[in-house]
Order: structure tokens, then sequence, then C-alpha cells
């Protein structure tokens, strides 16, 4: 008797060597996709979204090319969320951690292959990943406690996490910028003061750090447009009509002479409203929500500067910066926390009106500007710079530092070589499968660059023999060259997350024997 | 579809539209759903134990799971043969009362069944076959009951708890810090625990799962954590002694649940609205601030001006905190979930030794922890991992070794694993039969049989020669009377699974043998099938 169906009609099902075979291919797929894009002279991708408009991106970024794809594939669909995490946790390495993954995958193919059980071959690539971890803890440096070396320390790691994007150009550019802003979080990781805004024109070298706050607003017509000594309240209210909040209230008149007095006393509320809050003592205010033409007037009849609509985002760091509390309410003005600034003045930039806040009480918060040709290379300059901030504020906290250029790849898979060599029993070949993969990626790298990567890993491999090397691909002149003396450096946090979320993805997708597909949900049929 | 006729010719109509149903009777119809059952058991088969794989699940709307636990796969496998979710069923009663063993049940309901085919073909009545069973299945739990063992743990002795959960932690992809996880499962459950009334609640354990960071990250907290973050940005981000009024009233104007309309005719009536509001939001948070507390947690929102008025007075809230969270809160910090403000008072407020907000990662995430709670039966297990699929992966995993803690701290009475029971069983099943003298003699031997199936299964998925191994082990068992021998699945050297410290709890296992006995019962009891023809 046949075997009766049990799954629903579109449900389909594929069992041991081809569940297999179509993860496997799934996730080499992916990280072949994304694999000339590593190193630094990686190649860009462009990306045009199905939705209206067509728009187009043009990226490096690994995180954001697996994020815009429509996967099928399940297994790709677990490189695709471990690059995402990668991204939310260290921000950078997220193509690094796919390539190595998907190169595991590719190592373990043969394996099973030769008939090694896919569950030692787990056990082989826990065992090395533990010993990779462990060559790179031995040779971490760690400068946090000279604040000079440690300075120069961020300064190279900015520059290698820059160097392999748009930004390559003014990498040096960049990477000040980039450390003097995240220098100024004082070890918080909390990227949110430091605000990016980006302005076409000019080009990528015009772009600036600045010291204050820019909110990119305008100013009320008829108040000033530069304040000294600003005292300035942050609020969140309602400055439209303000609303009798008890529920169920409404307004009920016979004539219309009534409804114009409780218009007046409406007028009456928001006039008393904007009293109190002049009562404050400000010159300055500066509200979340929409300020009406009524109100507005009244700010501009006191010298008041108003700003509406602010977002959260910029209330919320103006509120940082300034020093000031974001109130709501104003019958209290002498205990209300107003912020301070030295000078709001209107600046240009390009074409744009912005308000810029200087002379700030805190200086945590700062902003960049970016300027640049196009739309495009602007959102690829964020991103980037995105990149290199996260990777630096997780080096401030985590100060341990390794060298770049493949090199720390060279040590893992030296250390990990040595392992297979004194294991005994099948594993030792899933180790040696380890290390193999580990060196794909500077041979990737090598290869994105056009050189001879076959030759470059051989020398890099002698070189490694030796005790204390600090041998790398230089890949500007195209050899082997020292990775200290070029000041290339990498956090050890993103190797560390590369290393172990890679692991486990393979490990993940290389523990499936089975895959069930349910029938997609249907859809309504649109008329 | 046979049609059954009167004298005159006509056909009966016993059936509604009779024409459009498809029918099996008799003998097709058994095979037909021991064929179903036994796909299913199929699938299960090769999940089972700590070399046992997993399966990678694609959701309708294309989301992927992979995991190893029975009752998840089956859950979202999109079955629609009726037999197949007799099957998703029992796995699913196995995990509700149990928690562990949700793939084992399966795969030993679908070896039963297999025997139940070969004696259907000799033509023993299926009724007689589902006693049989019934009688074995007897044999099995008594047996069980008397080759278990008991131990003695207490809160100075967890290393049998530990033992016990590391064994149901192996089979799953967090095996790589099993002995870590092992420990919080049980020191969350002991922490809980009611060790008089031997019961456990485990709505008291919150498992919390994050994103990030690696598995050995993940940790046991003696209080409550809150995915949520202060109400407005500028509250202090870290509480000491703090004393906490939950609320579920929210920060708003009351809405009385009768229907109302309040009339605004004149401008008097404007202005006199206008300053109750404003009295009314005063009032409530000056109620909070009255009673001491220096931290609300309120199930609802604020509005705008409630919140700004909060921060003025310097008292941190949070707000949408979820019920069963605010529940759970409550119990922690011994406070009293008010609905009013009006019933605010002292006593009724929780206390707590510190409550921070931890951020995570380059993201604004923001987790809010409770610590040092006044009463300390509420804990969280918090998850860190690589991606989304080992962080679900892994609350199944603690879910199930939460399972097994409990169970031993309900009946402390274990039984070795490694197959090394189902060994035992089949052997003194056997033994028993010949003792029977009806038909049902046979079923009892197929019964024994089939409780080979599950060592053999592991035996197989460890890379083992199954036939070999299992009748090498069976041997041993009856040679030297020991009924601890089991299949070596981790290739450690020994067969004896006392020496290996693999536990399973004894009410675990008999759950497993009287809910496989039951569905197969059930489902030898059905000769015929009536479903709706394909059109």
């Amino acid at each position: 008797m046949a075997v009766e169906k049990i799954f629903k009609d579109e449900a389909s099902e594929e069992k041991g060597e081809r569940a297999r075979m179509a993860s496997f291919v799934g996730a080499m797929a992916i990280a072949d996709l994304v694999k000339t894009t590593l190193g630094p002279k990686g190649m860009d991708k462009i990306l045009q979204s199905t939705g209206r408009g067509r728009a187009v991106t043009v990226t490096n970024d690994g995180a954001t090319i697996l994020k815009s794809l429509h996967i099928d594939n399940p297994a790709a669909k677990v490189l695709v969320d471990i690059s995402k995490v990668q991204d939310d946790e260290v921000g950078d390495g997220t193509t690094s951690v796919v390539v190595l993954a998907g190169e595991l995958l590719r190592e373990a193919e043969k394996l099973v292959a030769s008939k090694i059980h896919p569950m030692t071959i787990i056990s082989g690539f826990r065992m090395a990943a533990e010993c990779a971890r462990n060559a790179l803890l031995q040779k971490v440096v760690d400068n946090g406690a000279d604040s000079e070396k440690f300075k120069s320390d961020l300064m190279k790691i900015a520059r290698t996490t820059l160097s392999s994007k748009i930004l390559s150009q003014d990498k040096e550019h960049f990477a000040k910028l980039a450390v003097d802003a995240v220098m100024r979080l004082k070890g918080s990781t909390n990227l949110e003061s430091i605000q990016i805004i980006k302005k076409p024109g000019g080009s990528l070298k015009d772009s600036f750090l600045d010291e204050g706050f820019i909110l990119d607003k305008k100013i009320g017509i008829g108040q000033p447009k530069r304040i000294e000594n600003a005292k300035i309240l942050v609020a969140n209210t309602a400055m439209d009509t303000d609303k009798v909040k008890i529920y169920g209230a409404r307004v009920r008149v016979d004539s219309m002479s009534r409804v114009a007095e409780i218009e007046g006393a409406e007028k009456e509320k928001m006039r008393e409203k904007v009293q109190k809050i002049i009562a404050h003592g400000i010159n300055c205010f500066v509200n979340r929500q929409l300020i009406y033409n009524f109100p507005e007037e009244l700010f501009a009849d006191a010298g008041i500067l108003a700003i509406e609509h602010a977002d959260f985002d910029g209330i919320e760091r103006l509120a940082l910066v300034t020093g000031g509390e974001i109130a709501s309410t104003f019958d209290n003005p002498e205990s209300v926390k107003l912020g301070h600034c030295k000078l709001i003045e209107e600046i240009m930039i390009g074409e744009d009106k912005l308000i810029h806040f200087s002379g700030v009480e805190m200086g945590q918060a700062c902003t960049i500007v970016l300027r640049g040709a196009s739309h495009h290379v602007l959102d690829e300059a964020e991103r980037s710079l995105h990149d290199a901030l996260c990777v630096l504020s997780q080096t401030v906290n985590d100060s341990r530092v390794l060298l770049g250029g493949g090199w720390p790849e060279m040590v893992m898979a030296k250390e990990v070589d040595e392992l297979a060599r004194k294991t005994p029993g099948k594993k030792s070949h899933a180790i040696e499968a380890f290390s193999r993969a580990l060196l794909a990626i500077p041979t990737i790298i090598a290869d994105n660059a056009g050189l001879d990567s076959a030759e470059l890993i051989a020398q890099l491999r002698a070189e490694h023999h030796k005790e204390g090397c600090t041998a790398g691909i230089d890949v500007l002149s195209g050899s082997v060259g020292d990775m200290a003396e070029l000041g290339i450096s990498e956090a050890f946090k993103v190797k560390q997350a590369v290393l172990l979320s890679a692991t486990e993805a393979a490990e993940m997708i290389l523990r499936v024997d089975e895959i069930i597909t349910c029938a997609p949900r249907r859809r309504e049929d649109r008329m | 579809m046979a049609l059954a006729f009167d004298e005159f010719g006509r056909p009966f109509i016993i059936l509604k539209e009779q024409e459009q149903k498809t029918r099996l009777r008799g003998l097709d119809a058994h095979k037909a759903n021991i064929s179903a059952g036994k796909a299913v058991a199929r699938i299960l088969k090769t999940s089972l134990g700590p070399k046992g794989m997993d399966k990678m699940l694609s959701s309708p709307d294309g989301d992927v799971t992979i995991t190893n636990d029975g009752a998840t796969i089956l859950e979202q496998m999109d079955v629609d043969n009726q037999i197949a979710k007799l099957m998703v069923d029992l796995s699913r009663s196995q995990d509700y009362e149990i928690g562990d063993g949700t793939t084992g049940v399966v795969v030993m309901a679908g070896s039963f069944l297999e025997q139940a085919e070969r004696l259907l073909e000799h033509g023993i009545h299926p009724i007689r076959i589902a006693e049989g069973f019934e009688m074995a299945s007897r044999i099995a739990v008594e047996h069980l009951e008397r080759i278990a063992q008991k131990f003695e743990f207490g809160p100075a002795n967890l290393e049998p708890l530990i033992q016990t959960c590391m064994t149901t932690l192996s089979s799953k992809i967090v095996n790589r810090c099993k002995r870590d996880l092992a420990e919080i499962a049980v020191k969350a459950v002991l922490a809980v625990a009611d060790l008089e009334r031997k019961d456990v609640n485990l709505d008291l354990i919150k498992v919390e799962g994050k994103v990030g960071g690696k598995l050995e990250d993940t940790e046991l907290i003696y209080g409550i954590i809150v995915d949520k973050d202060m109400s407005h940005p500028q509250m202090p981000k870290r509480i000491e002694d703090a004393k906490i009024a939950i609320l579920t009233c929210p920060f708003e104007p009351p809405k009385p649940k009768t229907k109302h309309k309040v009339d605004i005719d004149s401008v008097e009536k404007f202005q006199t609205l206008r300053l109750q509001e404003q009295k009314y939001f005063d009032d409530m948070v000056q109620k909070c601030k009255d009673v001491g507390a220096s931290l609300v947690i309120c199930q609802w929102g604020f509005d705008d001006e409630a919140n700004h008025l909060l921060m003025h007075r310097n008292l941190p809230a949070v707000r949408w905190v979820g019920g069963v969270e605010l529940e759970l809160i409550a119990i922690a910090t011994g406070g009293r979930i008010v609905p009013r403000f009006q019933e605010l008072t002292p006593e009724k407020l929780g206390k707590a030794g510190l409550v921070r907000e931890k951020s995570f990662g380059t993201t604004k995430d923001r987790m809010l922890y409770i610590e040092h709670c006044a009463n300390s039966r509420a804990v969280t297990i918090f998850i860190r991992g690589g991606n989304k699929m080992i962080i679900e992966e892994t609350k199944r995993s603690i879910h199930d070794a939460l399972c097994v803690a409990r169970n031993l701290i309900r009946n402390n009475s274990i039984v070795y694993g490694g197959g090394s029971a189902e060994i035992s069983c089949s052997v003194a099943v056997e033994a028993a039969a010949d003792r029977y003298p009806g038909v049902e003699q046979y079923a009892i031997r197929a019964f024994a049989d089939a409780l080979d199936s599950i060592p053999m299964a592991l035996a197989e998925n460890s890379g083992l020669q199954p036939i070999e191994t299992l009748s090498a082990v069976k041997s041993q068992q009856i040679k030297e009377n020991n009924p601890f021998y089991g299949i070596d699945c981790n290739d450690v050297g020994t067969n004896d699974m006392c020496e290996q410290n693999v536990f399973e709890t004894l009410i675990g296992k008999q759950q497993q043998i009287l809910l496989a006995t039951q569905v197969v019962k059930m489902i030898l009891k059905i000769d015929d099938v009536i479903s709706p023809s394909e059109y």
C-alpha cells in the first residue's frame, strides 16, 4: 500500500542527503554573493527595490545587501540572520561572518561526501572554534590603559574599517571624524547622540564634525535669527488647540455667539499657556509637536525663537546636549531645568538653512555633516561611517585589539592546524577543514584585490611559522607586509563575534537532515 | 463506494452526498492509517538521541525554525492526514504533561503500529491486538517501577538534578554548554519550587531571549527582566531600594464604563473642565508620591503631561508593561497590583533592591532589570545567542530541562537512559508473554519487539550497527541481570548508563509508554474512514 499523503497539498518535504545538499547549496550561494565585497578592494553591489520608484542602493555593506534580498532557501535565511545580528551587535564584519560560514559549509560538504557523520564534523568544528578563539586571546594587544596609544589604536581600526568602503579615498579624514565623535561619548555605546546629517553637494572631503548640535529645521518668521546665551526650553506639548482630554466632553451650544465665546476661551487658554512658557525666562522654545500660527505669533512678539516639529530623536538629543529636561507642563517655572547654549544661529549648508546650537553644556553629543555628490554616495557614506562608529564604540568598551589584513585568520589557522595534528580520530579531519576555511578569508581578500592569492597565502603561511610574526596581506602594494608597521588593526570583539556566530550558524545548518516547507499562505486575490 | 439496495433495486442513501466521498474499510483502512502513523514516526526517528539531527521547518510566512524538539516539529508541520494529526496530538499531550520525551513517544507509537500491521496480516483481530498491547504496557510500566531508583537531592546536593537535565539537553543544539544551562535550569526550578508540597509553578520562571552575544552569556537572574524602558528619556537609569507602585490604571482622565456625555455650553464650564483635568493629573502623581513610591510600573500609557509631571517630581515610570509581566513583578516584589489611584497605600508597594536599565549592542535596545526583590520566588532566565533561531531553540530546550527538573521534584524516581529502560522492559515483557494463553500472547511479544526500536534508532543515529549493538546490550543485560546497560551514543567506552550518568525521569518514561499505547489502540479500533473526496 502506498504511503498516504500526510502533508497538506503544497507542503513539501526534503530528506537526508537532498535536504543537506539544498541547505549547503543555498548557504554557499549567499556566501558567494557577498564574497566579492570583502576587503579593501572589494566591489559594490547595486540593489534595486521592487517597490514603487525602483529606488536604487549602491552598497558594500554585507548586512544591507542581505537584508534587501528576497530569499526562499531556508538555510540562506540563517546566514542572512547572522549577518543582521552581527550588524546589531558589533556593527562591522557583516560580510566576513557570512563568508566564513559559507566556507565552513563548503568544507563540511566535502567531509560529508567522504562519509563523515555531520555530528562528528560539528564536534570537530567546536573544538577548532574554541582553539581559534584562545589563539586570538593570546595575541591580543590591550592598550586601554594608555590613552595616547589607545587613541592611535582607534585611528588604526577606523582606517581599517573605512578602507573597504566608499570612504576609503578620504579615510584619514573620516577616521579622524569617527574617532573624535566616539571619544566624545566617553565610553557610552549610545550612538544616538551622534547625529548624522546628509546634505548633497560638495565633496566627501567637505564633511565635518560639529561640536555643537545641528537641527534640520527652520526658524519661524519674524523671530530672531541669532541668539547669544540662549536659554532653551525643550518641550513635548500640543501647541495647536489644547483639547480638553476628559473623556466624553463635547461642545454643545445653541447659538453662534456662544461658539464665538468658546473659541475665545480656547484662544485665551492658548495665550495663557504661551504666557506660562514665556514666564520661564527663555529665549528659545523647541517643541516636538506642531506650533500653530497663533502661538507662533505670540512667541515672535515676545522675541522668542520657536522651533516646531522637531522629531523625537531630535528632541531627545537636544535635551541631552543642552542639559534641559523635556517638559510637558508649565506650571512651575522655577523648578524646570532649562537647557543652555552659548549661541544659536541659522547656518547654511549647501542650499539649506539649518539651526546650529554651539557652545553647549554637555560635550557628549555632536553632529557629523556628510557632504557628497549624490544621495547614493551619501547613503553609502552614512552606512560606512555607522560601521566605523559602531566598531569604535565597542572598542572603547573592550579595548582589546588585533592586527588586520588577514593576520588573525592566519594566527587562528596555524593554531587550529596544530590542534588537528594532535587530535586522534575522525574529528581531526573536521578541524583541519576549519583551518582551511579560515584561510579562505585572506585568500578572498587577495583575490578581490586581483593579486596572486595562492602565492601570497603560501608566503604568509611560511612567515607565520616564525614566532611573533606580524605579517599580513598588504593589498596596496600587493605583497606580504608587516601589519604592525602599516597600522592595520581590527577590534577583537568583531573578530570573536565573526568566529563564534559563523561556527554556530554552520553547525545549525549541518545538523539539519530534513526540510519541511509549509504551503505558502494564500494571499487574498486582489481584484 | 459500495451501495446497498432494497428489494426494488433502489439504492439506499446512507451518507449525505455519498458519491462525493471516498471510503476505506476493513483491512485497507487499517493499513492506510498505520502507514500514515508510521510516516510521521519516520520523520522524527532521526531526531532521537544525543546524535539526532535537526529539522528545518519553513512556515507559511517563510519564517525558518530549526529544531530537534518533537512537539515543535509536529506542531509546525502542516499535517493534513487525520491519523497524522493524532500523532501530533500525542506528542503535544506528552509535552503538556511531562515536557520532555516528545520525540520518543511518537517513535514508540510508530513502532507499535509497525508491529500491529504484521499481526493484522496474520489475521489477528485488531481488538485482540489492542488488548494485548494494553496488557503489555501494564507489564512494562510495572517493570519500570521495579527498576526505578530513587535519589536524594537537596539544596546542598544538586548534582543528580543537574545530571538529569544534562541528559535532556544533550540531544539539543545547545549541548555545547549543557552543563551551564542545566545548572541554570535546576537553580531556577529550585528557586520557585515548593519543596514541601512537591510542586513547581513554572509560570514563575520567565524565559526571555535577546539576540546577540553568545550562549555562554545566558544567565539566571533572581528577579524580573522587562523588555521596556523608562517612559521619559531623562529619568534615572538606576534606582536602588526601589518601592514600586504597580498600577493597572492609566495616567489619564477616567473613562467611565457607562455611556456619558459632558456638554460644554458655556465659557465657565470650559474653564472648570480644564482646571479639573489639570488637577486630575496633579492628583494622580501626588498620590503615587505620597505613598512613597520611587518607581511606577503601569500597564497602560501616560499622557505627555502626566509623563512630564512624573519626571518633574522625580518619579521614574515604565509604561505599557504586559499583564503577565505585571503579575510576575507583583509576585517578585511582594507588591499588590493596584487598579485605582485611590487605593494606593504604602503596604501595597513592591520592593526591589535594584532596578536598572541595560542597553545592548549597537541598536538602542534597552531592558529593565528588577533585581534583589523582596520575594525571590520569581526568576528569569535570560538567553543570549548568535541568532534568532538559536534563541528560539534554546528557549525550547530550557523549557524541556525545566520540566524535567520539575518532574524530579514531584517524583524523585529515575530510570536510566540510553535506551536501557526500553531494553529492560522489552526483556521483561518478552518473558511475561509466555504466561498468557490467548492470542494476546502474540501481541505482547510484538510489543516487546516494538520497544526495541527505540534503542535501535538511538544506535542508528549514533552511527553504530543497530542490530549488532542492540543484541550485544540485550544479552549483557540478561547475562548480568543489570538493567542499566544501554546504548553508548557518545562513544564513551562503557555501556553502563549508571556510570555515564544518563538519567531520565520515571514518570516521563511511563507516560511515554502509556500514551503511545493509548493512541495505537485508538488507531487500531478504526475500521472505516470516510472523507470527502477531492474535487
